[in-house]
This record gives C-alpha cells, structure tokens and sequence, in this order.
C-alpha cells in the first residue's frame, strides 16, 4: 500500500469515528484504558506483589502517586495490571458467549419451527436467571477460578446474544437472496455461514461491545464475592474486595480500581451506543 | 392571474446529502386553475414527491428551497410560519399519501379518525360531527357507512382504506387536493373502482387536484393537464389529449413508447441509459445524453420551456423536428414468436400449498386454525419454448405457486414433474441435477443481491458449484456480464453501487450462469421503472430466443403479459380460473373474473373511455376460503346456489382454452368486452 493510500484510509478512519460524539469518546476512552493497561508492567514503577508494610494504607504521594493498600502494595501498579485482568476477563467472556451465541441464533432464526422452538423455550429458561445468579450456579458447580468465571459469564451472555442473533437472522432470512441461494442448490451451512452471518455481522458487534462492559461487572462482582479471580493476582473487583476492611483508613484502596472499572464501563457503553448510531444509520 | 388555485414560480428545491447537494428541483412553475385536474407524472427520482412536500413545506430535514415562491389563492406559501400553515393544511389544502395503512392511527376506529377532524381536542364525536362523517363516507362509496364507521383501519381493505383517506382529505372542503400516488399499491381492480371514485368526486366536490403519479396510464385516465418531470425539471406540460396524442418532448415520447400497450398496437421500447446524477447539473439540457434527437445546441445551452401550440409547452430545442418524426415508430413485432407448442417441460399435477400456522398453544387447547390455503390444487403444464404467465393480484398465490415450482417450497399435495431434453427427454429426479435446470429470478433487485457481496462473486458463485476452474469462472463471469449488456467494471461492485435495473441484469446474469432451462421469472420487473422495464424485457425474450428457453412469468401487469406470453393461467384466491392460449384469453376472456380484470387496466390514452367492470367487495381470506367458486362472493355475473356450494371444474372453451365457470359457454363466451381488446 502507498503512503497516500494509507493516509486516506487513516483519515477515513477519523471521520468514521467522529461522525457521533458517543462513539468518538467512547473510542477515546477505550484506547486510552486499553494502551495503558497492556504498557502497565512498563508504565508501573514497582512489582505489584512487592510489599512495602511500614508504608501501608497511603494516600496519593510522588512515591506512589495512587497511594498504597494494606499491605503497602503500589496501587498505581496494582490497578493497571488490574485493568488487564478485567478487560480479559470482559472479552474473553464475551467471546465465549458469541462463540455458543452466534451459532445457537443462526440455526433457531434459519431453520425456524420446530428446532427454534425448543432451543429458544430452553433459552428463555437460561435468560430468566439473572446473570450473576447464573455463574454462581456455574462457579459453585466448577469451583473458583478466573477461567471458570470466564466461563460462567460466557454462558450466561448466550442467551441474550443468541437472541439478538436469532431475530438478526429472521429478518434476513427473507430476503430474496436466501431463497435465490437454495435456487442453485446451496447446502444450509454455506447459506448460513457465507450469505446471511456477513449481514448478521454489524448487529452483533454492536450487540458484543455493549455487552463487554456488563461482562467486566459481573466479572468485578465474582471476584468481589472470593468467586474469580483469586489473590495475590491484581484485579478490580478482588481490590475493592480487599479494600473494605480498610474503607474508614484510607479510601485510595477503593476509589481506585471503582473508578476505573465506571469508566471502562462507560467507555465501552459509549462505543457501543455510538456504533449503532452509525452503522444503524448507514443501512 | 386570480383565477389561479395555486401557482408555483422557478421553484428550486436541494437536498443536502454526504455525496453533496441533490438538486431535486430546478425552476419548476406550474398552475392550476379552479376545480382543475393537473396530472405530474414522472419516473422515480424526477421529484415529484419532493413537489407535494415542498408545497406542503414537509420537505425533510436536509431539503431546502432555495428558490421560487408556492402561491395558493396568491399567497406565498414560503413566507408563512407554522401557526398561519397550520391554518391552511387540512382545512384548504389536503393531502392523501400513497400508503393507506400508515396514513391512518391503526388504535382509532375510523369514524372518529374522521370525525375528530371537524372538533379537535374534543374526546367524544358530538352528533353534528358524527353526521356529517357519515355523509362523507357516503360521498366515498363506502357502503353501510353507519356500520363501517366502528370497524378500526386493519379491519377495511387497502382500496377501503384508502377512500377513508380521501374522506379525511375532504373533510374540511379544501380548494386543493393533493394526491401523490393515491393508487399505487392497489390491486389492478380497486385501483379502477378508486380513479372513479376521483372521477365523481371531481364532478360533486368543486376542489383543484395535484395528481401525481409516475404511472402514465393513470394520469391520462383523470387529469385535464399533464406535466412531465424529468430529473426535477418540468420538461412538457399541456392538456391531457395534446400531451397523450401529440407528445412532443423527446422524453414523452420515450415514456409512452416503454410502456406496453394490452391493445398490442406498437411494439414498446426502451429509453436508453438512465437519470442523470443530480448533484452534478449539467449547462445543457438535461435529457441531452438520453435524447435521440438531440444536436450541437442540446449539448451547450439549456433549453426553456417554448409554446408549442395554447396551453401546451415543451422544453426542448428541437421538439419540431421530434414531433415530425413521430411517423417512424417501429411496427408491431411481436417479442413472441409463434410457434408449435412444445413437449412439456413442466406439469404440475393437482399441486397444493398449504401455510399452517405455528400456535402450538391454539393447537394445545384444542383450537381449530385452518390452513392458509395458498395455492389449491392447481394443475398446467409448460411447454418446450413457451412463456407461461401466471397473473393474478396479490395474494392470489402465484408467487407461491412459482416456488413450489423451482421446490423452494415443498407442496403440501401433488406433483410438480420437470423433464429435461438433452441429452434425451427424461424426467428430473435428483436434486442437484435439478437445480441445474431450473432457475429463479426474483421481484426486489434490492433484496435478491447479498448486499456484502461484489457482482463478481455473486455471479461467480454459480459457476463454483458447477466445478469450473478459476480461469474458466472469471472468462465465464465476463460472458455472463456482457450477456446482461454490462460492463466487466461492475465485477468489483457491490450492490448499493448499482441502479435497480442493473441489479436486475445481475440477477438475471446469476440465474444463467447455470445454463438452466427453465427460468421462473416473479415480477422481474415490476420493482423497475417504465424506461427500464422494456430494456430487460427485451433481455430476457432475446436470451430466451438464443438459448431456447422456456419461462414462466408471473405478473400483475397484465398489458406487459399480452406482449410476451404464449400461454397464461389467471388465478384468483389460489386457484386457476381460467387457462390457456394467451391470444385467445385476451381477446375472448370467459371468466367474469378474466373479464373484469382485464376491464380494469388503465390504458395510456385519454380519448378512451373506460367501464371497468365492478368488482364489489374485497378478496376473501385464504384461511377461510368462501365454499364453492371461489370468486362467488364478488362475481358480477352470479348464478345462485351452485356458485355457492360446487366447486366448479375446468371445461374445456376452444382447443387449449379452458374455463372454470358454472354459466353455461354460450352465455360466457358473449363478447362483453370492449372493443379495445379486439385489435388486430
């Protein structure tokens, strides 16, 4: 590709991004969260299980410019590393559940009848448990881990994103090309996969991002409860578990890692919320 | 001039888009005198919709009227705010818009739709307003007015519907009514009963009409004048016998040159090429690159509108030289030729298709739902080289007839029999080898083309199955391409690049490229433009010719059907009613439905007074079919009891013409029709 090609495309690329304001900022956000917490190992001045016990519980100083938590730890530290866990925690869930979800919508929405009748009754069953209920029930059975939390948030997402699969796929289904597909004697797996799962595409993205934050949150709340992911590994929801005995000390401990898991969540919210106004507006 | 209802001068309306500004009008003026009919007719994309809403200041968001002045009893339109608008729309100037169903609040029952209009803000209809809405539904034909004032809007049909419109439009006795595309959507059959009803309501009710419509026929059928947009500009205007019998703008004469004639009295042509881009306003005359007569000057200045004669102007340099050479039109070829029917390729044998519905919780406490019955034991047979052409309004099962044909759809009873001919005549028994023979066109070229594909791989596609290499596929691709008269610069195309009628080449280049014998061709054109409809005719007879194909055509447009079929089959409510020779059916019809359909086409020619015979009521519901003919609850020529209770058989009327009809032949083969038909 020549320069000027990719400078087009950059600069397509700009105006994509900036044609809603939620969408611009949400991005913002998210590269931001994002470039930071994959260079946090290189950004960070200390390891985060170093303990530094006469310098615990402190507030924001040159030294440790997020403060310390109970053990002296460097929180600094300790929330960017923690950050990762949470976004893999987030994306890897909600990958799983696009993974069980994608499939499971576009065989119930393509084939209707009988098939979709049956899945979808068993998917409304799954869907009527709240989430977090649903990967307790999941980790109690697995026991505690971060993957099993992987796995039960994955799970748990399948429903909803199946859902939003299936009538994606309904409403494509009667276009004139799926027939004129059958017309030349297409087998179902290359309808499904090749002529209506590119035009389900921008749907469930949209639907995916939205549903990262969510999963971030639930993660958070599993590893609050001792359920994901397990000490002395850094992430937000085991800090501000960690935290709460020490709320009245110093309440570095807990605005940390709170106000970045608001606003990852509101970041991918936004982008979300923004890539449907523009894809949305487009078709 | 007093005697004007409305007057519009230069008026200029863009659009802003992201491709830039669309200039959808450009100095359009235009008049309209008291109780005055002006038809504006135009193609899709002339902006004759943007004319309704700019008069009535609805333009949307990124529409601007830059300029021009919209007088209305000499007041300009423009220069009022929302307030002093608000006076006139409704109460002056009504508008009925082309789709009954989202005109009307489907929560309200449609009496007190109506009469809300006579006491805003007031919850209940006082007697004085109740009156007077029944005197309007009597106004508009509606019959029992008492009684269909309390049904809600999903309970009327589409032609209902639209006359509650109308009703609404006329509530407050306004001086102008503005109607854009009042009958597009109907059946062939209301659309006739609902231009009557415009025709006595232009005798009783003394308003001004703005009729616009981009179908011609329809315009010649109830306007006083016409005026012909093209590409937002107003290219010939006169009274309506002058324009119809004496076009003499290029673009006219084009127009009424596609359109296909049920009389058969000329052959109907393309207008070659397609509409200008309108962000991009050429300095010359905007039909230049289309136009067969133009010269040097039509590529340099832009033309004005010139008088031709009183009252009737045309906007062309060179519009004398293209009135005299109205005597070269090309005679009569029929696109079919006549030929010894062929040996079946198709039969259908007592075909059924019936739709259940899935309520498994009705099914589960036991009640009872009928069955769609959507095609009902249909049997016919297509012969080698023929084009079959199944017609019918909608919902009459043609569609569904044609995919249980090409087994998209599984019959619920009966047989659907192919043969194929080389090597030997034989029957079709496995699949693949099916799929191969046959092949379908679609009605939507927006729909049948995978939107995330390019051209090339979706006419590639085919070829792919069939096992050709890839050398072999991109020569074939190019063929099939330039078969469809496009350019190999279309292969990396996506859909959205390409206009409707190009798409509908490309889904015609994919259903060859399998080398079918068969095609089953759905409303291939019927989603098109007239100027673009006889190009792709004119296609798919020529490849039909070349490859020895046989069709099957299924279609409303039953003047399109008189040029191209050998055979056809009319069906009404799922059944065949009448079948055979197309010649024969279209000049001695026997059914009283056939008879009434035909009755009921629009001709593109003032001077003709139509009778459409009437058909009362609406198509009764395929879940519950009426018991024995079918057609009883609406034919005109009812006989009694037998109509009611027997289904009748086909009898047969001449060699390869049969009729499903209780009346006795002699009375239906009485010529009840009309001259017009007879041609010839």
């Amino acid at each position: 590709m020549s320069g000027r090609n990719s400078l087009a495309s950059l600069r397509e690329n700009y105006r994509f991004f900036t044609q809603s304001r939620a969408l611009a900022i949400g991005s913002s956000i998210l590269a931001f969260i994002i470039l930071v917490s994959m260079l946090g190992p290189v950004i960070s001045l200390r390891a985060t299980t170093e303990q530094h016990i006469l310098e615990r519980l402190q507030g924001p100083s040159l030294k440790y410019p997020f403060g310390t938590d109970q053990y002296g730890r460097d929180l600094l530290s300790r929330t960017l590393l923690g950050g990762r866990t949470s976004l893999i925690l987030g994306v890897g869930a909600v990958t799983l559940g696009l993974i069980l979800g994608i499939p499971i919508g576009l065989i119930t929405g393509y084939f209707k009848g009988k098939t979709d009748e049956i899945v979808m009754r068993f998917m409304d069953i799954l869907l009527s448990f709240p989430s977090l209920l649903m990967a307790l029930l999941i980790i109690t059975a697995l026991g505690a881990s971060m993957s099993h939390a992987m796995l039960a948030i994955g799970i748990a997402n399948c429903p909803g994103i199946s859902r939003i699969v299936r009538s994606a796929t309904l409403s494509v289904r009667n276009e004139e090309f799926v027939p004129a597909a059958e017309a030349r004697g297409e087998s179902h797996l290359y309808i499904m996969a090749s002529e209506i799962f590119p035009n389900i595409l921008p749907p469930t993205i949209i639907e995916g991002t939205i549903r990262i934050g969510f999963a971030m949150l639930i993660g958070a709340s599993l590893s609050f409860l001792g359920l994901g992911v397990q000490p002395p590994q850094a992430d937000w929801g085991l800090m501000i578990r960690d935290s709460r005995e020490y709320l009245f000390l110093s309440p570095w401990p807990l605005i940390c890692p709170g106000t970045a898991l608001g606003i990852t969540i509101i970041g991918f919210n936004l982008f979300g919320d923004g890539l449907r106004d523009v894809i949305g507006g487009t078709e | 001039m007093d005697s004007t209802v409305l007057e519009i001068r230069d008026l200029s309306v863009h659009f802003e888009t992201p491709r830039g500004k669309v200039h959808a009008l450009r100095d359009l003026s235009l008049e309209i005198g008291p109780e005055e009919t002006l038809g504006v007719a135009g193609e899709s994309g002339s902006g004759e919709s943007t004319l309704a809403y700019a008069i009535m200041r609805y333009l949307s968001p990124n529409g601007r009227i830059t300029k021009g002045e919209i007088l209305f009893m000499g007041e300009n339109l423009l220069d009022k705010d929302k307030g002093e608008l608000r006076r006139i729309w409704g109460n002056r100037i009504a508008m009925v818009y082309q789709d009954p169903k989202s005109s009307l609040n489907p929560s309200k029952r449609i009496g007190h739709q109506i009469a809300e209009v006579f006491q805003i803000h007031q919850s209940r209809p006082t007697k004085e307003a109740w009156d007077r809405m029944l005197g309007l539904l009597s106004l508009v034909n509606i019959p029992d007015p008492a009684f269909n004032a309390e049904k809600y809007p999903h309970q009327l049909s589409g032609g209902m519907q639209q006359r509650v419109i109308i009703a609404m439009a006329l509530a407050c006795g306004p001086s102008l009514l503005i109607m854009d595309e009042p009958t597009t959507g109907l059946d062939v059959t209301t659309q006739a009963r609902i231009i009557e009803l415009i025709d006595d309501l232009k005798r009783k009710v003394r308003a001004s009409i703005l009729y616009i419509t981009h179908d011609l026929s329809v315009i010649a059928q109830v306007s006083d004048r016409v005026g012909i947009l093209y590409a937002g500009e107003l290219v010939e205007m006169g009274p309506v016998e002058r324009v119809f019998h004496f076009p003499v703008h290029p673009y006219t004469k084009g127009l009424l040159g596609a359109l296909p004639r049920i009389e058969l009295e000329k052959q109907f042509k393309p207008i070659r090429g397609k509409l200008p881009d309108l962000t991009q306003i050429p300095s010359h005359c905007i039909f230049f690159p289309r136009c067969d007569y133009g010269e040097g000057i039509c590529a340099n200045q832009l033309p004005k509108l010139q008088r031709v004669e009183e009252g009737h102007l045309a906007k062309c340099f060179r519009w004398k030289e293209a009135f005299v050479a109205r005597g070269e039109e090309v005679p009569l070829r029929p696109l079919r030729e006549v030929r010894p029917p062929g040996q079946p390729i198709l039969e259908t044998d007592h075909v059924k298709k019936y739709y259940s519905e899935t309520n498994y919780v009705a099914r589960w406490l036991g009640f009872p739902i009928p069955d769609v019955k959507a095609v009902d034991d249909v049997s016919f047979h297509i012969g080698q080289g023929e084009v079959f052409a199944l017609v019918g309004e909608s919902g009459c099962g043609k569609t569904t007839l044609g995919r249980v044909v090409t087994k998209l759809l599984r019959p619920t009873a009966g047989k659907v029999l192919f043969y194929k001919r080389r090597p030997r005549r034989e029957e079709i028994f496995l699949a693949h080898e099916f799929r191969r023979y046959v092949q379908i066109v679609f009605q939507h070229p927006d729909s049948s083309l995978n939107p995330m594909k390019k051209i090339g791989a979706i006419i590639e596609r085919p070829l792919k199955l069939q096992g050709l290499s890839k050398a072999e596929r991109s020569k074939s691709t190019r063929e099939l391409l330039e078969l469809v008269k496009l350019d190999p610069g279309y292969l990396e195309r996506y859909p959205k690049q390409l206009s409707g009628g190009e798409k509908q080449r490309v889904a015609i280049a994919r259903a060859f490229a399998l080398n079918p014998e068969f095609i089953v061709l759905d409303e291939p054109v019927s989603a098109l433009d007239v100027s673009i409809q006889a190009s792709i005719i004119t296609l798919l007879m020529e490849l039909k010719a070349s490859r020895d194909l046989s069709f099957l055509f299924i279609s409303h447009d039953l003047s399109l059907v008189r040029h191209i079929a050998d055979r056809i089959g009319v069906m009404y409510l799922g059944k065949l009613c009448e079948l055979g020779e197309a010649e024969k059916i279209f000049t001695h019809p026997c059914h009283p439905y056939t008879k009434a359909l035909l009755s009921s086409i629009p001709v593109p020619d003032p001077s003709i007074s139509r009778e459409a015979i009437r058909l009362e009521g609406s198509v009764p519901s395929a879940q519950n079919p009426p018991m024995g003919c079918r057609f009883h609850t609406r034919c005109p020529s009812k006989m009694g009891r037998i109509c009611e209770e027997t289904p009748p058989s086909f009898i047969p009327v001449g060699e390869d013409h049969w009729v499903a009809c209780h009346i006795p032949l002699e009375q239906l083969q009485e010529a009840t029709l009309s001259e017009r038909i007879e041609t010839q």
